[in-house]
Order: C-alpha cells, then structure tokens, then sequence
C-alpha cells in the first residue's frame, strides 16, 4: 500500500487558501500575514482576558500570597508591619497534637467515605441509567440531597441524632425494640460514623451524576453483541460496563477525596471538632486559627500543608488508577 | 423465562424504591415538621407519622420564623447575589471558553492549560489568604456626585460576587460543548460578515442552552448554599445570605418546628429550580462528556 501523508492541521499563522475575490475588505487586509488575523488576535484576548484576569486575581494571587503568608507573621486585622518568620507557624503546627488527632480524623473520614460512597453513587447510577417509567422522578429524588445545602442537610440530621431522635426511633422500631441507639454526636465513638453517613447520603447523587455520564458514552452496540454471546449481568457488567467507566472512575475518585480530604461544614455546624476532638479536621482547624483567632498566617500554614496533601494523595490516585497498557 | 424476567425487573424496581425512600426520608420529615408543633414532632416521632401531616398541622412555624429572623432580607441578598454571579459567570466564562474553542488565538493552549490547573486548588486552601488578599483591595463608592475610595471589601456585596464570577470547571464545560458545535457555521457567519461577538452571541450561544443549563446550576448551588465565606467575609446583618440566618437557630431552647421551616424556606426554591433545569441538566452533562 503506497504511503499517503497525512492530513495535518494548518499551522494557525500559516496563510489561508484566498478568499473569492468579490470579498475586497479582507484582500486589502491579507498584506498582513491572514485576513482578519490581527483582529482575531485582538478580539480573542478581549474575550479571554475577562474570566483570566478573575481568575488571576482570586486564584492564583491569593494561592501565591497563602504560600507567602505562611512564613510570616500576618493577622488579619493588625497595625504592625508584616514581618517574615522563617519556619515558627510549622515548628508550631506539628508540635500540636490536635493537629496530629485532625489528620488521623481526617484520614478516618476519607477511606471510609471514598469506596462507600463511589460504590454506592455507581448502584444508583446503574439503577437510572436505562429508560423506564418514571426514570425522571428517581432521578431527581436521588438528586435532591445534592441540591440540599450541606448546612441544611446537617442542621437536620443534628436533629434526627439525638438521644431520642428519629435514627434511634427507627433503630428501635426495625429491631422490636432490641437497639437502643447510642447519643450519637455526644459519644467519641460514634461521632465519627455518625459524620461519615451524613456525608455519603448528601453528596452520593452528585457522583451518581458523573457516574451516569460515563454510563452514557458507553456504546451501545457493545451491550448488544455481549446479549447475543449470552452474557450474564454480572459478566456484562465485569467486562463491558466497567472497563467502559476508565476515565469516570479516575474522575469520581479524584473528586470525592479531595472533597472527602477538605471536610469542614459538617464538622462546623455539627460538633464543633468535639466531642474530645474526635471529630476535629484540618479545615476546621485553619478556619478557627484563620477566622475566630484571626492568625491569617498560622492558617495559611496549616492550608498549605493541606495543599501538599491534596496533591500526594491525587498523585498517588493517579499513579495507582493509570492505563496500564 | 418470561416469569423470570419479569421478577428481576421487579426486584430492580423494589431496590430503587429503597434508594429513593432512603434519599427523600430526611427531606420528607423536615418538610413535614415544618408544618408540627414541637410537642406533636416529638409525639410523631415513633411512628409513621413522622412522615405524613396529621395532626395539628399549621403554618405558625413560618410565621414566627420570618418574625424572629430577617428571613425575607436574607432571601432577597441570596437571590440576589446568586442571580448577578449566574449571570456574569455564564457570560464571563462562555465567552472565555468561545475564545479557546473557536478562534485560533495565539498561546490559547497555554491559557487554557492554566485555567484547568486552577481546579487543583481546593477552595478550603485559597479562604483564609483570600480574606486577608480582599481586605486590601480598593474599594469605590458613589456618594452622590463623588466618588469615594477607601480601602477593603469586607461586609460587601461584592466580596460575595466578584471572587466567583470566573470558574474553570464551567469554562470547561462551555469550552467541551462548543468543540461539538460544528466549526462551519463561524465560516458562514464570518462570509456574511459578522463579527466574533457576532458569532459568539448570534450563532453559538442559542446552540449551548443545556451547557448553559447546567453551568447555572452548578453556579447557583454553590452561591446559594455558601456557608463558610459570607461567614468569615460579611459581619452586617443586612447583607447576609440566608445560609448565615441558620446561626440564629444555634442557641439554646430552639424550637425545631421553627428550625425545620426556615430549613425548608432555604431549600424548596432550589429545589423547584433544579426540576425545572433538571432534563436539560442531566443531558448535558451526559453529552458534554465529563470524562477526564
């Protein structure tokens, strides 16, 4: 078979293939390099610059000055001078060992939430996924935790918690009477799992969501040959479905730990760290340095570290979830 | 064979039951409590009527939660500023993504490279800088025919926008549903003589309603479900979001009737806005192609 090159994509200053002559406007301007080049330049920084100078102004500069902060002295509200400290705020920070209890808090938290949760967001997915009656409705009402403030979600559970609260009663009412639930936000024990089912059940339909779309770009004429070699579900599932979901599955991984990683809301209106720090995190305890006690640099440090763990951990994910072949 | 078929979907069908009665119960019980004197929520509370309106069912809890709290100010500000930061983030970041998508600017790779790298940055890391950052920012007001400069956003309405008008994950999104738009109609509109903003507004725009769907819900939620930054930014009580009112159910002797109904005031605009968007909502981030 003879070689035939390549169609490869025109360079974007290359020179275009003229224009029907009729069209004068741009034959006077092609002397320059492409018709409309110069325009096209100027009118596409003109619409990028907008989102990149936001972008610029309230990412990057505030991640460039947290990093900054760290190493100095900085309050936020303070008539002295800013004044660079060196290493104090991190000498200071893994010497608390409330911060140790946060990141084993933390790391409690996160190997409970992400194979649960994932795994449970994917059952949903694959319950919605084909076209019944009513696929609408259980979308949505599996979607509605996700549109319910996590503020919300944890005043009411506050709430359905307690001693004599609705999770007991209905502990009591499927056991015959045999449970007697525990105080489940007063007991060190029980604080944490407690957090743990709250966050799965809020935030499991917006994986579901991801895990549809995934789900979707599946082709369908795969599904149809594994039917005609008589296939079992659990086989269609094991070879068609879940080789198909490579990229989701990286996606819904890497979000849900970092989500998982930075858990704070729940803690803020829940507990409060407590009870004996045992649900205490590491965002929990920035923003109290950061907001109630006003150290802009201690919580910048702590942030930081924070940071640094976000990125290990997503390297390690990537790392262990890359294409093999 | 038949039989057993039937039975499957039947089986599937009872667990997606279960899922759903799982998902709706804490909603269905706050909705319900709303209505319930704090004697009856308690009274309720070892049976099924837990879920159901009987009983003593009376609107007395919205009552004295928009008497106790200023819940309608709080109402207004959220709407508020949730609808300027939809707005302007579905325009900022659409046309940013048109740029990247469709013309052929020179270093849009490394723009666009840059942007997505932002989605690293958990916003937890970038609060507390970001505070001290908008504290020193200058700030301009009209007072009557002059304008006045002094310095930091704190307790603004601005603070609770402007930070969250631009966000990589929709430039994203626009940018992914743009690429599927067929780049053919730009030539022939570019023939005709119209602009890039021409083309932008006239051609491409009215082609991207569910990406622009869903990029207004995933704006909203976060803008009307913030709870951290108004909590740290905005000290005022008539600039507040309705996530801060919450707080004024922190102290002791609550009653949770009145809890329960300001927590349903906060949720059922969202929730009746996420099923009007709901179809187009799912496709779009089905077609899109959120796949990594």
């Amino acid at each position: 078979m003879a070689t035939v090159p390549l169609p490869t994509r025109p360079r974007p200053a290359a020179p275009e293939p003229a224009l029907p002559p009729s069209d004068a406007k741009s034959k006077a301007r092609r002397a320059h390099r492409r018709p409309g080049f110069r325009r096209e330049q100027l009118s596409g920084w003109g619409m990028i610059a907008p989102a990149a100078l936001l972008l610029l102004a309230f990412i990057f500069i505030p991640a460039i000055l947290g990093f900054g902060l760290a190493f100095t002295n900085a309050r936020l509200i303070s008539p002295r001078p800013v004044e660079f400290v060196g290493v104090e705020n991190f000498a200071r920070l893994f010497s608390d060992p409330t911060f140790y209890r946060a990141l084993l808090n933390v790391a409690y938290f996160t190997v409970i939430v992400v194979p649960v949760q994932s795994g449970l967001a994917l059952v949903m997915a694959l319950l919605i996924n084909k076209k019944f009656r009513g696929v609408n409705f259980f979308r949505t009402v599996y979607f509605l935790p996700v549109v319910t403030s996590m503020v919300v979600v944890s005043l009411l559970w506050l709430f359905m918690y307690r001693k004599d609260g609705l999770i007991n009663e209905i502990l009591s009412a499927v056991s015959f009477g045999l449970i007697d639930g525990p105080d489940w936000l007063g007991d060190p024990n029980t604080a944490m799992p407690a957090i743990i089912i709250l966050s799965i059940w809020q935030a499991a339909g917006f994986h579901m969501i991801i895990w549809l779309a995934g789900l979707q770009g599946i082709s369908g004429e795969l599904y149809e040959a594994s039917q005609l070699d008589g296939t079992s579900r659990w086989q269609q599932f094991r070879y068609v479905t879940w080789p198909g979901l490579f990229h989701t599955r990286s996606l819904v991984l890497v979000t849900i730990t970092i989500q998982a990683l930075g858990l704070f809301d729940q803690i803020s209106v829940m507990t409060q760290g407590g009870p004996m720090d045992s649900t205490t995190t590491i965002i929990y305890e920035a923003v109290q340095s950061g907001y109630r006690q006003q150290e802009t640099s201690y919580a910048s440090a702590i942030s930081l570290v924070f940071f640094v763990l976000v990125l290990i951990v997503s390297a390690v994910q990537r790392y262990l979830t890359r294409e093999k072949d | 064979m038949k039989n057993q078929l039937l039975l499957k979907s039947a089986g599937t069908m009872l667990v997606r039951i279960l899922f759903a009665v799982v998902a709706a119960f804490p909603i269905v019980f706050m909705l319900v409590s709303s209505l319930k004197p704090d004697q009856q929520i308690f009274g309720d509370m070892s049976s099924l009527a837990a879920f159901l309106p009987v009983g003593n069912i009376s609107f007395d809890n919205y009552a004295a939660v928009f008497d106790r709290v200023p819940a309608a100010r709080f109402l207004l500000n959220s709407v508020g500023v949730s609808a300027v930061t939809v707005i302007l983030g579905i325009f900022v970041n659409s046309l940013c993504a048109f740029a990247l998508s469709r013309m052929q600017v020179r270093g849009k790779k490394i723009v666009f490279t840059a942007i997505l790298a932002t989605l690293i940055v958990p916003f937890q890391t970038l609060a507390l800088p970001l505070v001290w950052w908008v504290n020193q920012l200058p700030y301009f007001e009209l007072n009557g025919f002059s304008l006045e400069f002094s310095k930091g956003w704190l307790d603004t309405y601005q603070v609770q926008i402007i930070p969250f008008i631009a966000n990589a994950f929709s430039i994203y999104l626009f940018h992914q549903y743009f690429e599927s738009i067929p780049k053919e109609l730009d030539e022939a509109a570019r023939i005709d003589g119209a602009g890039w903003f021409k083309i932008y507004r006239q051609v491409v725009m009215p082609l991207s309603g569910p990406a622009t769907a869903t990029v207004a819900i995933l704006t909203f939620l976060p803008a009307w479900n913030s709870y951290l930054w108004p909590l740290m930014v905005v000290q005022s009580e008539e600039l507040r979001p309705v996530m801060i009112g919450i707080q004024y159910f922190f102290q002791l002797n609550v009653s949770w009737g009145e809890v329960m109904a300001y927590a349903s005031v906060i949720t059922v605009p969202v929730v009746v806005l996420f099923i009007a968007f709901q179809r187009s909502f799912v496709n779009s981030i089905a077609s899109s192609g959120v796949k990594g």
